[in-house]
């Protein structure tokens, strides 16, 4: 028997699939702002805090690159509620996805600040600079354009990786694909339209971040860049 | 409602037996696959390079719960109804198959082409220069990475409850949902986790040190 | 015959030619220095004659092999033709006895016996034969290069090209390797060496021979080359060869 693809039920929930890209790319810019935002909270505590405080982080960054998302995820989601913070899907997803992306982000932006050559942080206490002004206008900006392309990476990773969200029922991308599947039965077609999407959606992101980075970094030459590794989350 | 006690406990460690398995299985296949499609990545024939290079751009671009679904419902469409563990395997195998590729390319590159010279002017053979002088070197500088990947697909396989495979974070699920303990369970799944990953992150660190300490001028 | 014959060999990388029409014939145990500027095109023409670069028309023999890009003729080819780099490029993974023992036993079918006879052999004549277990990283790039000598010898080659050989060593440390080479002109190989020593190419190669802009410039008996260059274009560099 040939197989018969059926794409018209498909598109017929095309209201459906719009809004489960833009949740999808909501969290997604918000975990990625958020999160990087706490990552370089993190690497300044490390950096210019003392020694306890540098532990702390690294126990953090060990403890969510060691486990898996959809564990961090389900912990949120069922566990906060039991001590009285009742989270919605939503927001549990976002929270999760922050805080996963942050630790991954912590590691990758401490390599690029690892990188800075001493020479550097030098120059900057001779000009009477205090080392918490040294952390934010001589070495942060290098070491952030250094590791750019990992950073982009591992952005891109946590895009794909919010598909894991629908677990807990939130409505973004795949999660709307749990529901046409159910409300159209063509399982195979609404999976093949979905994954589209997101090759879509990923490339996209890959090329807006390599030209952002451009933009943010001009004068930082692919050569210098750090050969950080990205890692899926 | 039953409470969170030994034998849950025992029943969580029992399903991290199976995200081993899981993850080994799935390993093994997709390095398998990972190697051809490394050496196709590498080949001197275009349209080959192209088919292993876009189908790892494919891969790598979408989520691994798509590569799950796809594969599962495309091989039901043909009427392959496989049981869940070999559903998950295969499904796993396929993401495995792509990271790896990528890294053993790059290992692969990253022998000087030095090496390439100096083997061909000794008259040995494509093969015999990959077999005995490439490939010892490329494996040594892909352990790393590697190992580093493996921590990335332990923690994938905590998603292959969608096709219905019962391993560790789908065990903590059921357990869960039976007890509403949620702390403690998934506080135990996290801490198995961890026991299996944080040993292999540091391992993948600790080579990667060697490598470099090591590293020929 | 010749050892090696080149007739009017043209190379070019896109648009750029680096080899102009190079013809040069060299007998069996001669032994010919190359020298020249860098970009003279003498590194290109040596790696032409064992067919690590194509070359678009003109015609090399060596050792009886046509070079062409043919895998098989290639691969005949290189077993009598040996190469010694710059860079040494020995096997890191491999050991010093095993980086000798490799070639003869996979290419040839050497026995394992043999192959170690011949290998301890080969080391013997570099003077390395206390370094037959260590590994490339343990030796010096002096002691690394003759062991890329020996490796090469395992091979039995009928003809030995050196590419800058002691280019990449400190100074204290090329005598060494020249005196192997030394050696080896001695015992009769036919040998081609592109070198920037001069002293060498003067006192041990029968002949010398000039490129310039792709271009064999002018050649002759290393000595008298040496004592009465002809061109400019040798003057000038025979004098800063001096100087510095």
């Amino acid at each position: 028997m040939p197989i018969q693809f059926q794409f018209e039920p498909i598109f017929a929930e095309s209201d459906r699939i719009v809004d489960g890209v833009l949740l999808t790319l909501g969290l997604s810019f918000g975990a990625i702002v958020l999160g990087l935002v706490l990552a370089i909270l993190l690497v300044a505590a490390k950096s210019l805090l003392g020694r306890w405080v540098g532990l702390l982080v690294d126990a953090y960054v060990e403890l969510m690159r060691n486990t898996p998302f959809l564990v961090q995820l389900f912990m949120l989601f069922f566990g906060l509620p039991l001590l009285g913070i009742r989270l919605p899907g939503t927001e549990a997803a976002l929270l999760a996805m922050t805080l996963n992306l942050s630790a991954y982000a912590t590691e990758i932006i401490r390599a690029g600040v690892d990188s800075i050559h001493r020479s550097q942080l030098e120059a900057g206490l001779s000009l009477a600079m205090t080392r918490r002004q040294v952390f934010q206008h001589v070495v942060l900006m290098p070491a952030l354009a250094r590791v750019w392309p990992a950073l982009s990476s591992q952005f891109v990773l946590m895009l794909l990786a919010s598909s894991i969200c629908s677990f807990i029922a939130v409505p973004e991308l795949s999660g709307t694909a749990a529901i046409i599947e159910q409300n159209t039965f063509r399982s195979f077609e609404t999976y093949i339209v979905v994954t589209l999407i997101y090759l879509v959606l990923a490339l996209t992101l890959k090329v807006a971040l390599d030209r952002l980075g451009r933009a943010i970094f001009p004068r930082i030459s692919s050569v210098d860049r750090l050969d950080a590794k990205a890692e899926a989350a | 409602m039953t409470t969170f006690g030994w034998p849950e406990a025992l029943f969580l460690f029992r399903a991290a037996g199976w995200t081993l398995l899981l993850t080994a299985i799935a390993f093994l296949i997709g390095g398998l696959l990972g190697g051809v499609l490394a050496i196709m990545r590498l080949s001197r024939i275009r349209i080959v390079r192209r088919i292993a290079a876009t189908y790892i751009l494919v891969i790598q671009s979408i989520p691994v719960l798509m590569v799950l679904f796809m594969s599962y419902y495309g091989l039901s469409l043909f009427g392959v109804e496989l049981p869940p563990f070999l559903a998950a395997s295969a499904s796993l195998a396929i993401y495995v198959s792509a990271y790896l590729a990528e890294i053993w390319r790059g290992s692969i590159e990253s022998v000087p082409f030095q090496q390439w010279e100096a083997s061909a002017s000794l008259a040995h053979s494509p093969a015999q220069t990959y077999r005995h002088v490439i490939l010892p070197q490329a494996v040594r500088i892909s352990l790393p990475p590697t190992v580093g990947f493996l921590v990335q697909l332990v923690k994938n396989t905590s998603i292959v409850s969608v096709v219905g495979f019962v391993e560790l974070a789908r065990a903590g699920q059921l357990v869960n949902n039976a007890t509403f303990d949620s702390f403690r369970v998934f506080g135990l799944v996290a801490l198995i986790y961890f026991a299996i990953c944080f040993p292999l992150s540091r391992l993948s660190r600790h080579l990667e040190k060697v490598m470099n300490a090591s590293r020929p001028h | 015959m010749p050892a090696v014959l080149i007739e009017d060999v043209h190379k070019s990388y896109g648009k750029l030619e680096v080899l102009k029409g190079v013809s040069l014939s060299v007998e069996t145990g001669q032994v010919v220095a190359l020298i020249g500027r860098s970009g003279s095109g003498k590194s290109t023409m040596l790696r032409c004659i064992n067919g690590l670069e194509a070359f678009q028309s003109g015609r090399i023999e060596v050792a009886g092999h046509v070079v062409d890009q043919d895998p098989k003729r290639l691969r005949a080819l290189r077993k009598d033709v040996g190469i010694v780099f710059q860079s040494y490029n020995l096997f890191p993974h491999l050991t010093v006895g095993q980086n000798i023992m490799l070639s003869p036993r996979i290419t040839k079918n050497v026995p394992q016996a043999e192959a170690l006879a011949l290998a301890k052999d080969v080391l013997a004549q570099v003077g390395l034969s206390d370094k037959f277990d260590s590994y490339p990283d343990n030796l010096s790039g002096g002691q690394q290069q003759r062991v890329a000598i020996a490796r090469s010898l395992a091979m039995q080659p009928k003809v030995m090209l050196f590419d800058e050989v002691t280019s990449a060593l400190d100074p204290e440390l090329t005598g060494e390797v020249l005196l192997v080479m030394e050696k080896l002109a001695k015992g009769g190989m036919t040998m081609i060496l592109v070198t920037h020593e001069m002293n060498f190419a003067r006192n041990v190669a029968n002949t010398t021979v000039f490129m310039h802009q792709g271009k064999i410039w002018e050649q002759g008996p290393s000595r008298e080359l040496f004592a009465a260059p002809q061109t400019p274009e040798l003057q000038g560099f025979v004098k800063a060869g001096a100087q510095g």
